[in-house]
């Protein structure tokens, strides 16, 4: 059933469905709204759950850590500053292999304070082993939570849903609300793997010396080379009950482009309207749209941007004394490709300034004009300078 | 109190890597007599992270889940909420944090699930000192000890933080002391406490550090016994914030306790004179709240 939603309500729609039984969340804008709907489903029996208003979001991350260990399906959100004070947590999820998905809004860091879209908070979280997934709308951000509980579930680890500040968290969008019978077939009851048991004691997150450590790590490693392939399986899947897939790179007129802008979340839809602009006039451009950040899809982009005459990747995000974290990866994952073209990083929309048609069409005028990117990141937009 | 049955069965096994005399030690022994084998530990940053024992191998019969320094309180919340939604009220949820974890760096996530009244119990075993680390001070060391961040001259001059105050202005059901040195009173408390299922249950150990406090390790258990007798840890149970019962009364002066402690072998006897004169105090204060809960009802 189709109805008018919130990005936010997606994501609480969505939990409903998978049938969280343990959530633990505390509140920052924009991830309010998220986690208020959860509370009510809660508080009026909608859901059989519990959800623990802790007192920080460090807590909050704990507490799902606790309840997954006796292996419950569990769901936390949170943005920005709460995902920074997470981080130390973020590595316990992963590293203790537990299936938790948290919704994650994209917001900017302060000083100085700023609510609006921003990558840099998920983006800086990319070595702590938890799988990446960026939204462009409504529609996948629900289908994605869905999709994200059975990743998780099968490989064992965590995953981060992320969907744009405002643009997708706050805005309302017609969205199809599956029934709750065809996510039955899709997302079983969870069946953990590990589970904290009195009949069968064990230790989990004990002492790792070094003689066993390395070896843990790797396997935190291999689940992510797994990824991709699950991913496909489970999206398969999805396509045959509800007749939706996303992918995790999306191709847009990709097929004879020579030059390929790459871009994320929200921003994806205006650069759908940029192509197909620009093609109505013969230029020979496309849109790669990243969905899946982590695991990072080398051979995809390898295979989709290796012959290409030129890259255009769009950073709403800086990592500061390098650049832009989407051109970055691009740029590693692409230089043992023999003759692969040159990546023009621009880094634009951050600190919730919009993206428009105007911005983006810049962004593809400038690379078709230059010959080599004249700076590792060119800064679109800036007033006054 | 005398004669307190003592469980024959114990959950810690030998082969645990605690240094010797370590009164934590002594302290999940006669713990996990009481609580017996439906318990979940919940383990934080702290010496007891590493006696515990390192992967695969384990000290305990009971399943145990380390977790963040900060975090004893909200993951022991996530495993009870888990525990409850599975079914199993049997099950009791144990956080063992040392003072660190509990005075300090988690008295944010304790005071926020204590608040909520959790459904587990909660031990803070109090070595009076980071240990774990190598001695440094925490909110827990008492004043006049020296730590490794407190060394020569500059010996703490601060008080001790009073946890279980903090606890009982919660209005926590149940709140207690209890000393390595009177296991008796130590299991009866944590068997109080089991029994007591829906809220949180804070418990208070008085653990000695052979290694840290610079004492002999056969006197780990003595010097317990003379910090109650001496008044300076008194043993003493809260109900509801309120109800207040004191277990044992002590007579000694401050200085047996203090002179045979490396960690104080700096103080002069005007010192001795400060610190008995707090002790005193505190003493009087928990007298008077005793009674004034007697007068209420
Ligand atoms: C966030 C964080 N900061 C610091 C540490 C280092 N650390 C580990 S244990 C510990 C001290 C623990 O002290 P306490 O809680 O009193 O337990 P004890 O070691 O004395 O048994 C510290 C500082 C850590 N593990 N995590
Ligand atoms: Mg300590």
């Amino acid at each position: 059933m189709k109805e008018v939603l919130e990005g936010s309500h997606a994501v609480s729609q969505a939990v409903r469905l998978a049938k969280v039984q343990v959530m633990s969340a505390y509140p920052i804008t924009p991830q309010t709204h998220i986690v208020e709907a959860l509370s009510e489903y809660c508080a009026d029996g909608t859901m059989d759950a519990r959800f623990i208003c802790v007192e920080s979001e460090h807590s909050a991350m704990a507490a799902v850590i606790g309840a997954s260990s006796a292996g419950i399906r569990t769901f936390t959100a949170t943005s920005s500053q709460g995902l920074a004070l997470m981080h130390e947590l973020l590595h316990w999820a992963s590293a203790g292999r537990l299936p938790i998905v948290m919704a994650e809004v994209n917001r900017a860091l302060a000083p100085g304070w700023n609510i609006w879209m921003d990558q840099t908070d998920s983006l800086a979280q990319r070595d702590t082993g938890w799988i990446q997934l960026y939204c462009e709308d409504g529609q996948e951000v629900l289908d994605t939570v869905l999709q994200a509980y059975r990743l998780a579930e099968t490989v064992n680890l965590p995953v981060m849903v992320v969907l744009d500040a405002f643009f997708l968290s706050h805005t309302f969008e017609p969205v199809d609300i599956p029934g709750q019978d065809l996510v039955d077939r899709f997302l079983p009851p969870f069946s953990p793997k590990i589970a904290l048991d009195t009949s069968d004691p064990f230790a989990i997150g004990q002492m790792a010396p070094p003689n066993v450590y390395m070896e843990m790590r790797r396997d935190v490693q291999k689940a992510m080379e797994q990824v991709l392939d699950i991913f496909s399986g489970v999206e398969q899947e999805f396509l045959n009950i509800f007749g939706r897939t996303y992918g995790p790179v999306e191709r847009f007129y990709c097929d004879d482009a020579r030059i390929i802008m790459v871009v994320t979340g929200t921003a994806a839809g205006t650069c759908r309207q940029v192509i197909s602009d620009l093609r109505s006039k013969g230029e020979k451009v496309g849109m790669l749209k990243l969905k899946m950040f982590r695991p990072f899809p080398v051979n995809l982009i390898r295979e989709d941007l290796g012959r290409v005459q030129k890259i255009a990747v769009v950073d709403r995000n800086f990592s500061f004394g390098a650049s832009g974290i989407f051109a970055q990866e691009i740029r590693a994952a692409l230089c043992n490709h023999p003759g692969h073209p040159p990546v023009f990083g621009y880094i634009a929309g951050l600190g919730g300034r919009d993206v428009t048609v105007d911005t983006l069409s810049e962004i593809y005028w400038k690379t078709k004009e230059s010959d080599a990117p004249e700076d590792e990141s060119v800064w679109v937009g800036l007033v006054n300078c | 109190m005398a004669g307190y049955n003592i469980p024959d069965t114990d959950y810690m096994v030998s082969g645990h890597v605690g240094c010797p005399g370590c009164g934590a030690t002594i302290a999940m022994k006669f713990a996990l007599k009481a609580m017996g084998e439906k318990t979940m530990v919940v383990i934080p940053a702290c010496c007891w992270g590493v006696i515990a024992g390192p992967y695969p191998q384990s000290s305990l019969k009971v399943p145990i889940l380390q977790t963040a320094f900060a975090t004893a309180g909200a993951t022991a919340s996530g495993l009870r909420a888990a525990l409850d939604m599975k079914g199993d009220s049997e099950t009791t949820v144990m956080a063992w944090a040392g003072d660190g974890g509990t005075f300090d760096i988690g008295i944010q996530a304790l005071s926020g699930a204590v608040e909520r009244n959790e459904d587990f119990i909660y031990v803070c075993y109090d070595n009076e000192a980071y240990m774990n680390t190598g001695v440094q001070r925490s909110s827990a060391t008492p004043f006049g000890s020296r730590t490794t961040t407190t060394p020569g001259k500059g010996w703490k001059k601060n008080r001790k933080k009073n946890m279980v105050e903090i606890l009982a202005a919660h209005r926590i059901p149940y709140a207690a002391t209890a000393s390595i040195a009177y296991p008796e009173d130590m299991i009866r408390k944590f068997d109080k406490a089991r029994r007591m299922k829906g809220g949180t249950r804070f418990i208070h150990v008085f653990a000695t550090c052979p290694t840290g406090w610079r004492i002999p390790s056969e006197m780990s258990v003595k010097i317990a016994r003379l910090a109650v007798q001496s008044n300076v840890f008194p043993l003493y149970e809260v109900e509801n914030g309120v109800k207040y019962t004191i277990n044992v009364e002590g007579s000694r002066p401050v200085a047996d306790y203090f002179k045979i402690q490396g960690r104080f072998k700096h103080l002069t006897d005007e010192d001795f004179e400060k610190i008995q004169n707090m002790v005193d105090k505190d003493w009087e204060l928990l007298l008077r709240k005793t009674s004034y809960f007697d007068r209420l009802t």
